[in-house]
């Protein structure tokens, strides 16, 4: 009789190998960041001279100055003074509750982290739809990013650059901007393959065909993936907010910590309400953008 | 009008994987069928070879499947061919680089879609204008042009529209007018009226036909219904399963369908209205050039037939029958033929539709005399012989026994050019 007991206790490495393993791994993640740390730090430089400036800019301008250009920016996308009286309203219940700093600290993240994403992930999508080879390497890439816990890819971040405002943009970039890209990505695939067909028969070269056809056909796809990212970047603030980044995140992680419950309460509301702006705003502004699909006659 | 433009020479295309590879077994003559179970590839298209000529109307008929649409995307090079040539004015088009392409399509080729293929993010000036913007010209000029070539379709006005605001023929003039717009000479339509209602379809058809009266312009048009191609071409080349069945003038077609698959296809149209008269007419009937009473009918017993058409040098002038004329010889036998002594019968025109000179064919007991715009005497169409092309079974028997019978005058008679602008009924107002 042979030795059964491999069926009823898993045949796995011994606590030396695998020390070994992580040993190894940290070990030389951590060289890495020795030696490269600075070097990284510093091309995110510009990026973090931007998020200070803008987070300054929006903290010590008046806030009814504030409250007007954001009123203005909501009015010129929706054309609705019922959401422009909802958004007004729920600015000053912020800011009566003493919420105002942090929810600038968190709108300027939000902003700089929105449009990392849509810089980087609206080209990234249109690579991937013209190409199934990139489709196909880029898929599992971003499947990882969507399911793989916040945290776990905050530690090499961490260990990469420390603790403070870009490790956070890093981690809420990775974390939010897996929906413009596939949405740009299938947007662009599902655009009516006549229409560009069209386009090809009348002469336009590859650059015309993408300016003129597939990225104002992807739109309302590309415009609901932008707006799934800005939801994402927002539900980040929590997480990101442990490894330093202000806002309305870090009350929220102290009323965590010390069971504060009516402060992280109000500190949640404040996230939904700049949720509910962002949503709202920028989808109003997607469907007005798209109006001249309804015609008469369809 | 009888330059060729364009020649495609023996184009094959096989879809698939790897077409190359498979390319010995299509030259063996494999069928379709055999070809996609042994190889997984779709023969397309099977040595496909055609003229077309400059100021033509060239119709490409089949059914779907039949490889119409993917042999239009090769004259604009949509589709890489696996083998085979397009010449156009001389250059091979599957030659051009990918530059020279651009520019081909730019100014030499434009195209009108099925489903219109139209920008809906765009105005319509913005989408007439569409192919100037892609040539390079400046904003100002296009819109311009663009808003001419509006109200040439008959959209002036419409210019600040959006595409899904308008019905199904306007968006099909906006892709004509765009497509019209390029100042290309050649025009590919890909069945561009199938998607419109019957009405709209037959008004858009007598459009085009007016526009091409005034532009000339190289137009490959393909459709899946016999009757427009009859309308509109004045040729017509049959695809089947990939491989040309036939290539002829359209009267040809309808008179002589060269296998069973065209006969089938043939046989519910409607050729009283399809027909004109000069191609079932006969030509060139013995005609009587005398002056006087006496000569007549001197030559009309020399004759097997008991009626002649009288014909001076003034061109035609009337119809005689034998049996008047020995009346008016017993009266008086040197006076001169005069109007008088001619047969009650109303000659007819050559470019008339059949259905169109049926009562009064009919109605005479006499064949009936074509006589063209000039007043030049062309020939004759009896009872029989519009009797016997109207019936459904006539174009084959008469096609294996009788060679002389109408279906030959086609051949004969140059001057089918402008039939199809009489055919159409008049229904646009």
């Amino acid at each position: 009789m042979a030795d059964a007991s491999w069926l009823t206790s898993f045949p796995q490495l011994s606590r030396m190998e695998l020390l070994t393993i992580r040993k190894t791994l940290d070990g030389a993640y951590k060289a890495f960041s020795r030696e490269y740390g600075d070097a990284i730090e510093s091309i995110f430089h510009p990026i973090l001279a931007f998020l200070v400036w803008f987070e300054k800019l929006l903290i010590n301008t008046p806030w009814p100055i504030i409250i007007l250009v954001i009123g203005a920016i909501v009015y010129f996308a929706s054309r609705s003074w019922k959401l422009l009286t909802g958004v007004v309203i729920a600015l000053l219940l912020v800011g009566f509750f003493g919420m105002w700093e942090d929810t600038m600290s968190t709108l300027s993240m939000i902003t700089v982290c929105t449009l990392i994403s849509i810089v980087l992930g609206i080209p990234i999508g249109i690579g991937m739809a013209r190409s199934d080879r990139f489709q196909k390497v880029m898929m599992p890439i971003l499947d990882v990013m969507q399911t793989m816990p916040a945290f776990v890819y905050l530690i090499p971040v961490v260990m990469l650059l420390g603790i403070g405002k870009i490790p956070g943009l890093i981690s809420v970039v990775i974390y939010a901007i897996p929906p413009v890209i596939r949405l740009t990505n299938l947007g662009i695939r599902l655009v009516d393959s006549e229409v560009l067909e069209a386009a090809t028969a009348f002469g336009a070269n590859g650059r015309q065909r993408l300016f003129n056809v597939q990225i104002p056909l992807a739109m309302p796809n590309i415009m609901a993936g932008i707006n799934q990212t800005i939801m994402m970047a927002l539900a980040m603030v929590v997480v990101a907010s442990m490894i330093g980044v202000k806002g309305l995140g870090q009350p929220v992680l102290k009323s965590i910590q010390n069971q504060y419950f009516t402060l992280g309460l109000f500190n949640g509301l404040a996230i939904v309400a700049l949720a509910i702006i962002f949503d709202r705003v920028s989808q109003a502004y997607a469907k007005r953008s798209q109006k001249h699909m309804k015609g008469a006659h369809s | 009008m009888s330059n060729t433009l364009i020649e495609v020479k023996g184009l094959y295309k096989l879809f698939g994987s790897n077409p190359k590879a498979h390319m010995p077994l299509v030259h063996q003559g494999l069928g379709k069928d055999e070809i996609l179970a042994q190889t997984g590839h779709t023969l397309g298209l099977k040595d496909i070879n055609l003229s077309i000529k400059e100021g033509d109307i060239s119709v490409i008929m089949g059914l779907s499947g039949s490889g119409k649409s993917t042999l239009i995307r090769h004259f604009n090079r949509l589709i890489e061919p696996t083998e085979g040539q397009i010449l156009v004015g001389g250059t091979d088009v599957m030659s051009l680089a990918e530059k020279d392409l651009e520019q081909f399509r730019r100014h030499r080729m434009s195209m009108v879609f099925q489903r219109f293929g139209l920008l809906p993010h765009r105005t319509v000036l913005d989408n007439v204008s569409f192919g100037l913007t892609i040539q390079g010209i400046k904003k100002k000029e296009a819109n311009e042009r663009a808003i001419e070539w509006l109200e040439t379709v008959g959209l002036g006005g419409y210019e600040n529209q959006y595409p899904a605001q308008l019905s199904g023929g306007q968006q099909q003039r906006v892709g004509l007018a765009r497509a019209l717009a390029t100042n290309a000479d050649i025009l590919l339509m890909d069945e561009a009226f199938s998607a419109l209602d019957p009405l709209i379809r037959s008004e858009m058809q007598d459009q085009l036909v007016e526009l091409q009266e005034k532009l000339q312009k190289t137009i490959i048009f393909i459709t899946h219904d016999l009757d427009e191609a009859l309308r509109l071409g004045n040729n017509i080349a049959i695809l089947k399963d990939g491989e040309l069945v036939q290539d002829d003038k359209p009267e040809e077609i309808l008179l002589n369908p060269a296998t069973d698959y065209v006969e089938a296809f043939v046989r519910d149209v409607n050729r009283a209205r399809a027909l004109t008269v000069e191609t079932v007419m006969q030509p060139q009937e013995f005609r009587i050039t005398a002056t006087t009473i006496e000569e007549a009918l001197k030559q009309m017993r020399a004759h097997k037939d008991d009626y002649a058409y009288h014909v001076t040098d003034d061109g035609y002038q009337g119809m005689l029958s034998q049996e008047s004329l020995e009346e008016y010889y017993q009266e008086d036998k040197t006076a001169k033929l005069t109007e008088e002594h001619y047969e009650d019968l109303e000659p007819i025109a050559p470019d008339a539709a059949l259905e169109e000179i049926l009562p009064e064919t009919l109605a005479s007991d006499y064949p009936v005399p074509v006589v063209d715009e000039e007043g030049e005497f062309m020939g004759s169409l009896s009872r029989d012989a519009l009797a016997e092309v109207l019936s459904p079974e006539a174009s084959s028997e008469e096609a294996n026994t009788d060679k002389s019978a109408p279906s030959e005058e086609g051949s004969e008679t140059p001057a089918e050019k402008d039939e199809s602008k009489v055919k159409q009924p008049t229904t646009s107002a």
